[in-house]
């Protein structure tokens, strides 16, 4: 492993701390030594668990297994939506800071500091998770580890600016309708979104329950698996959670693309694509060897489908808020609540009965591919607070459009793993979209892809 | 065209469901309704047939 951990990958910490070459306290105390110094600049953390980390990275340290713990003394953090024992849940908001403190961890953070990860800090979110930008009215903005003026794309922004910005190798982020994909892109990571129902979501505060997934940021595939391996297994409190045993997907990482059909997805994929979107795009087809272009049937409206029953969803669940405490939301997300409360629900209805006759249409698709390829934005990262952009020739609000093309495929919970083409000067991914339950399939291109050079987290000047 | 009737919709619903609506967000809220029934409406123009329904937990 090389001196400067800063760009140290989670499996290298994993080795050196399992191997006794470094201690977790060192490695935990240089993670909060760079948080320190790049966080003012990034504003990706919004609470620092030093107490809790080094207690726990000298528990690492004075075990004699360690070597079997796939994340030993590896520094994780997690979007301010997870709960962390003793801190109240905020979710990016004002309203949530009077929640008392959660009594326990989520259990994915559970999870990975079973498997020796050490848990150092929560993330900046956009408000509520209704978010595509990575701004947030109470914390400030995160900011582009690529250019500080620059969004970090949301809602999970902070994920994407600490993984991003080196400021840890791993984080955990929330997609609803592309929070992972979008920050992944636009901050140059790599982002895993898995099956809907494949990682539990108990103790994390939700969005839209219908459309809400968890998963990890990193800046190699090997972290991706090592962590989403770290976390799977069926868990009763998540009503949506499959009970599915764990399939690992880090023993078939070097299987490469032998064997694999890979498509591009072209119509509704292409529109609005920007040069840098479809640049990315024609260098991981052609890395991939992705020879066919298919139509995934009825996208917009699937999109369409999304917006709605996140409208309503959300609604419902800020209801009670929304009546007692409207001034105290970002006017932004309130807005939308409001206007999402207001929706008849015979349309909610028809979202939903579409989204089931579009899942069967889709997954038709998978019987004559392994996976399809499709940008994750229509362009590198706007700057903050630019309120719109030109798509396609037309002016459109970047908040919501930002989600353009991850939203048709959260919609029926298909797992992707977004894939970071180091453009200059601003990084912009790609999306590696699966058959569900075949995160190992996306895994494994995605790595195939790296030992290629043709995707890599770029390293920032910073 | 911005439909009209539309504040009138607004502020029944925001009644009947007693939200607060100052009117400096009445601008905002409507053009957010606009757009989401836009969508919802692309939706529901699709002909499924009606036996088609939800599935109560989804399962991708």
């Amino acid at each position: 492993m090389s001196d400067d951990l800063s760009w140290a990958t989670s499996a290298a910490i994993a080795q050196a701390v399992g191997a006794g070459a470094v201690s977790a306290l060192n490695v935990i105390d240089d993670a909060f030594a760079r948080i320190e110094a790049r966080n003012p600049a990034l504003n990706a953390f919004t609470t620092v668990t030093a107490d809790r980390a080094r207690r726990r990275a000298r528990a690492i340290d004075a075990m004699r297994d360690k070597s079997k713990l796939t994340l030993a003394g590896v520094p994780f953090a997690v979007k301010n939506l997870f709960d962390i024992a003793g801190l109240p849940t905020v979710a990016g908001s004002k309203i949530n800071r009077a929640r008392p403190p959660a009594q326990k961890d989520s259990p994915l953070i559970e999870r990975l500091e079973a498997a020796g990860a050490v848990l150092v800090g929560a993330l900046n979110m956009g408000e509520y998770a209704y978010d595509f930008t990575g701004e947030n009215i109470h914390d400030g903005p995160s900011r582009n580890p690529h250019d500080i003026a620059r969004m970090t794309g949301g809602s999970s922004g902070g994920s994407g600016a600490a993984v991003g910005g080196g400021l840890v190798p791993l984080a955990l982020g929330s997609d609803t309708n592309g929070s992972i994909r979008v920050p992944s892109s636009l901050c140059g990571t790599f982002g895993l979104k898995p099956t809907y129902g494949r990682l539990t979501r108990a103790r994390s505060f939700p969005f839209v329950t219908s459309l809400d997934h968890l998963g990890p940021f990193a800046r190699s595939t090997r972290d991706l698996a090592l962590s989403y391996d770290a976390m799977q297994g069926y868990d009763t409190e998540d009503a949506a959670c499959a009970d599915r045993a764990a399939e690992p997907a880090t023993p078939k990482l070097g299987q490469g693309l032998d064997g694999l059909r890979i498509a591009v997805a072209g119509g509704y994929f292409r529109k609005g694509a920007s040069p840098e979107a479809l640049a990315a795009l024609e260098r991981v087809a052609k890395a991939a060897g992705a020879r066919s272009e298919i139509e995934i049937p009825e996208a917009a409206r699937a999109r369409a489908a999304a917006y709605v029953i996140t409208a309503t969803e959300g609604a419902a669940l800020h209801l009670d808020r929304l009546r007692k405490q409207a001034r105290d939301f970002d006017p932004a997300v309130r807005d939308r609540l409001i206007a999402g409360a207001m929706v008849p629900a015979a349309l909610v209805v028809k979202a939903q009965n579409f989204r089931r006759w579009y899942r069967e249409r889709v997954l038709e698709l998978f019987n004559s591919c392994d996976a399809v390829l499709a940008p994750a934005t229509p362009c590198t990262a706007p700057k903050i607070g630019q309120q719109t952009f030109m798509l396609d020739g037309v002016e459109l609000p970047v908040r919501p459009n930002m989600g353009l093309y991850t939203q048709p495929i959260s919609f029926i919970g298909l797992p992707v793993v977004a894939v970071p083409v180091p453009l200059a000067p601003l990084p912009i991914a790609v999306q590696i979209i699966c058959a569900p339950w075949r995160e190992d399939i996306a895994l494994r291109i995605a790595h195939a892809l790296e030992q290629m050079g043709a995707v890599q987290s770029p390293k920032p000047d910073l | 065209m911005p439909d009209p009737k539309l504040d009138d919709f607004i502020a029944a619903a925001a009644r009947a469901l007693d939200l607060p609506l100052e009117p400096q967000w009445q601008a905002a809220v409507k053009a957010n309704l606009e757009v989401t029934l836009r969508h919802a409406n692309l939706v529901a123009e699709f002909a499924l047939p009606d036996e088609a329904e939800q599935a109560p937990v989804y399962k991708a």
